[in-house]
């Protein structure tokens, strides 16, 4: 149904319609015929004809990308945040808004990665089984989710600790803390904004990964330093009533 | 066998589909439904294959496997759905029409079983191979030949093919995903996506 017209004279109407096809995303000027399938005239696809969906999903699984350019472009990140911002609630807001299409994204590459490579325990954490992953239906499971595989995706190790609540007016609340996050390590926030924690990226990251999942959540990242730590970080996880509801609903058909 | 295939999005938003045949057995990889009114056939193989969301929706917190394997049939057009549900809630919905109704009670289809078996003769006649599938079919013992994962689309078979056909996709859609250019919700446009899975059609299906 969506076609491009195939007639070439076509071409430059077809193009500039096309501009946000995620597949047009390396596009060199000239237009290639061919594709490795069909010829499309209104397709264009890169010199050496690979697009996006010719390259391996595993190929950067192990990569790592530089510390130093990371923080570079985070800092670049929460200064583009920062600009016209009305409070630290507002930069925190929007960093976590930065995050949250990032961790829709990373689910699916975990999954994949996980599917695609099963024989290989790298990714496979003690909650989502060996060979085929199954998807988070409980919250304790989405929690070692993000706690295990996402942490070691992200930075490489798991996350320090997972906690739930002791308050019994908020068995809805939960929380992962992270000892040193990467992404406050070269951040130092000024006295008179020290209730500002940069790792609202990261907490956006990880409402994504609970919102895609199906467990609508509010995630906030708040500075709880120690002697040792000074830069540790709660992410706070507070689940909507929706899920509370039906984690009561699958507890009682004994779903896990 | 036709099979039309369709991505809808965590709030039911179509974000891509594509109709196509088998292509084992001699198939010509061009879809062939029978409905009872032929030109309404888009609209009925959407409304049949929305229509089994509900299924999906139970099915999804039964189990956590993300192939949900057959969930829903539509007896009238013996329509089969297959579903694979992705970690982050896109739903990939599968309708298969076998090339002749699999359970010789088609009483039920009435009228339109007849006028979809008058139109399925029509279209078959070009091929060998439908007819001797039709001939297969008609048998009905349940294990046709064992190239036939069309003759019966609840066997195991047929569930590992569209399941190896499910994951295939899955790869594209990760892809496509990962794209910085693709927001969620969006259709996927891209001819190569639409290309990628015809050709996983053709290789499982």
């Amino acid at each position: 149904m969506s076609h491009p017209p195939r007639r070439s004279s076509m071409l430059s109407t077809s193009s500039s319609a096309q501009t946000v096809t995620p597949s047009e995303k390396q596009v060199p000027p000239q237009p290639q015929l061919q594709t490795p399938t069909q010829s499309n005239p209104g397709l264009r696809v890169p010199s050496n004809r690979k697009t996006i969906y010719d390259r391996h999903l595993n190929r950067s699984r192990n990569a790592e990308s530089s510390r130093a350019s990371f923080a570079f472009l985070f800092g670049e990140m929460v200064t583009y945040a920062q600009r016209r911002v009305t409070g630290i609630q507002d930069l925190e807001r929007r960093l976590n808004e930065q995050g949250y299409p990032l961790g829709l994204r990373l689910l699916d590459l975990l999954f994949y990665r996980t599917m695609s490579s099963s024989s290989s325990s790298a990714l496979s954490s003690s909650s989502t089984s060996a060979s085929p992953p199954n998807r988070p239906l409980r919250i304790l499971p989405l929690l070692h989710l993000i706690h295990g595989p996402l942490w070691r995706l992200l930075f490489n190790r798991p996350a320090d600790a997972l906690e739930h609540s002791v308050s019994p007016d908020t068995p809805n609340e939960y929380m992962i803390t992270d000892n040193d996050p990467l992404v406050n390590s070269y951040i130092s926030v000024p006295k008179e904004m020290n209730q500002l924690n940069c790792a609202a990226y990261v907490a956006g990251i990880i409402e994504g990964v609970c919102d895609g999942c199906g467990f609508e959540a509010k995630v906030t990242a708040h500075n709880q330093p120690t002697e040792l730590w000074p830069s540790r970080t709660i992410f706070l996880l507070r689940f909507g009533e929706s899920v509370m509801e039906r984690e009561k609903v699958l507890e009682r058909a004994g779903v896990k | 066998m036709s099979y039309y295939f369709t991505i809808l999005s965590p709030t039911d938003v179509p974000l891509f589909n594509i109709a196509f045949g088998t292509s084992k057995s001699g198939g010509d990889g061009i879809a062939r439904f029978r409905f009872p009114d032929a030109a309404q056939n888009t609209y009925m193989t959407q409304f049949i294959i929305h229509s089994s969301l509900d299924m999906l929706e139970e099915a999804q917190w039964m189990g956590g496997n993300m192939y949900l394997k057959h969930i829903d049939t539509y007896p009238p057009a013996s329509a089969y759905i297959s579903a694979f549900l992705t970690p982050s809630g896109t739903r990939f919905l599968l309708l298969h029409q076998p090339p002749q109704p699999n359970l010789p009670a088609s009483g039920a289809a009435g009228a339109g079983g007849s006028i979809g078996s008058s139109t399925m003769s029509l279209s078959s006649s070009g091929m060998g191979g439908s007819g001797l599938f039709g001939g297969s079919g008609m048998g009905s013992s349940g294990r046709t030949s064992s190239s036939s994962i069309a003759a019966n689309p609840t066997a195991p078979q047929t569930e590992e093919a569209v399941r190896q056909f499910m994951t295939e996709v899955y790869e594209g859609y990760v892809k496509t995903v990962m794209s910085p250019f693709y927001k969620r919700g969006m259709e996927i446009r891209s001819p190569v996506f639409r290309s990628k899975v015809s050709a996983a059609g053709r290789k499982w299906l």
